[in-house]
């Protein structure tokens, strides 16, 4: 048996649910550490950037999951819906630091994502993954049926925001957004390249 | 020296070495310094509370060192900071290499109690050590001529992750207008509570410039040139149209990707209220070095 039909094999016995609960004591973790001065003297920013940094990570991996069935054969695919709704709870958590811990005002909030370009990039992130989070539900599958996949696909238009959130917002050349977004990219390329999951459109011609 | 600049607080304003060695947060409610602001600087200042020394010296902004506020701190550290020369030069009676004592150790220092405001609108208060750059510059001879002081930061590859990987066209490099750096306010600071500064402070002496944002005071100076042109600042070269030579903290000037209107005392925990920032962060006293100047224009 080939090592990925055994990962594989290994997978079905894990269950996806717990992801729900780990991401939620995280979540409350890192705030108690920033409340106790576990995060530094300035601890808005840092739990901000928490977050903020776990959400794309997080998403990142959701993303990784098409290329790796489709190019290495390991499938991940039960993951998926709890790891997606997860960064979308972790992108919340995110901008509800920044709105109410943050910015602390209305007028404030507004004024950012109107005037703030890689604020008005985050939000625009999260108004993409809005709607996915809101149709991750089995009714919500069989409702939108083929629909379904094709909103789905927001997914990748919110990734690369959210890269481009993550770059905007460094001071000088930081090596670390730059990977992020390179990442995302090859991310994207693997998905929409044919792999060996793919059927073939058709015969290549003899030339 | 006619005009110095007179310290309205001593040493008996600071807190207590065993107390801000154990004071940790206990500053939130100080959003009386805003209002007071506009009762006068001396009003304002003796309104000041320290940050703590643990406060001042882990969360910092040193790019050589990393990008991370806690990098400084962390990296800092390996820089050997003994045998430290500057090099005066330009238009200088005295031009020279100088080793650090020779060139400051006759200066007298005083504590001088500052607002340090970062264009990344988080702010402390901070009780620095240091002497008045006049001082410095009347030592080594202003020549006619000079019209600014270039700055310019050491460069230690080795010990410097940050340079390793060009965050910034390193040497950092700094500059100030000649009556700018004349004012009583501009200080060379060679400590933080009257211990010597921490690395990752900007040992062993460093620029402090109170009305401007906190990348204008260069730490770590191993350069200070007189010149008749507007010397290059690392920022500027990095991002023109975001950071200017003046960089006076105004809150009626944005900066392009976020607000200057407020800022974030430091220390004051996951619930910290916002504060306005204030013109000159206060320091009203400067706003004559400006008159008929368009500070939207000269940010």
């Amino acid at each position: 048996m080939a090592v990925v039909d055994r990962i594989n094999a290994a997978v079905r016995r894990v269950p996806a649910w717990p992801i729900y609960p780990v991401c939620a004591l995280w979540l409350a973790w890192v705030f108690y550490r920033g409340a106790t001065g576990g995060l530094g003297v300035e601890p808005i920013e840092a739990l901000e950037h928490e977050y903020g940094a776990m959400a794309l990570k997080v998403l990142v991996v959701g993303l990784a999951i098409s290329p790796l069935r489709r190019h290495a054969g390991l499938n991940l695919v039960k993951f998926r819906r709890a790891l997606g709704v997860s960064a979308f709870v972790l992108v919340l958590a995110h901008l509800a630091v920044w709105a109410v811990l943050d910015v602390q005002s209305l007028d404030r909030i507004w004024a950012d994502i109107v005037k703030r370009p890689y604020v008005t990039v985050g939000m625009a992130a999260f108004l993409l993954l809005l709607p996915l989070a809101l149709t991750s539900n089995d009714r919500a599958v069989r409702w939108l049926g083929p629909k379904w996949r094709r909103l789905h696909k927001l997914t990748y238009p919110a990734a690369v925001l959210a890269g481009v959130h993550f770059l905007w917002l460094a001071k000088g050349f930081q090596l670390e957004p730059l990977i992020w977004l390179a990442v995302i990219s090859a991310l994207l390329v693997l998905r929409f390249r044919p792999g060996r999951g793919a059927r073939p459109r058709a015969a290549p011609t003899q030339g | 020296m006619a005009r110095r600049w007179t310290n309205d607080l001593t040493r008996d304003d600071v807190t207590p070495k065993s107390l801000w060695l154990n004071r940790r947060q206990l500053i939130a409610g100080l959003s009386a310094v805003g209002a007071a602001g506009i009762g006068g600087p001396v009003a304002a200042k003796s309104d000041l509370e320290p940050n703590t020394w643990e406060e001042i010296t882990t969360y910092n902004n040193f790019y050589e060192f990393g990008t991370g506020k806690g990098d400084p701190a962390k990296n800092a550290p390996a820089m050997d900071t003994t045998g430290w020369q500057v090099t005066v030069d330009g238009l200088v009676d005295n031009p020279g290499t100088y080793d650090l004592a020779d060139l400051i150790g006759d200066m007298e220092t005083e504590e001088r109690i500052y607002r340090f405001r970062c264009v990344e609108a988080w702010s402390m208060v901070i009780p620095w050590n240091g002497f008045e750059l006049a001082d410095l510059l009347a030592k080594v001879g202003v020549q006619d001529g000079a019209n600014y002081v270039a700055f310019e930061t050491v460069v230690r590859p080795d010990v410097m992750p940050g340079v390793r990987r060009r965050v910034l066209d390193f040497p950092y490099v700094e500059g100030l207008r000649l009556d700018e750096a004349m004012h009583p306010l501009t200080l060379m600071a060679t400590g933080i509570y009257g211990e010597p500064l921490p690395n990752q402070n900007g040992a062993p002496m460093r620029l402090v410039v109170p009305w401007k944002y906190g990348f204008k005071s260069i730490k770590s100076i191993v350069r200070i040139s007189l010149v008749a042109e507007q010397p290059p600042t690392s920022w500027n070269k990095a991002n023109a149209s975001e950071y200017g030579f003046y960089s006076n903290v105004n809150p009626n000037v944005d900066h392009p990707r976020w607000s200057q209107a407020t800022e974030r005392r430091i220390g004051g925990g996951l619930f910290a209220q916002r504060q306005d920032t204030l013109m000159f962060n206060g320091y009203d006293e400067v706003a004559g070095l400006y008159e008929g100047m368009d500070l939207t224009k000269f940010f």
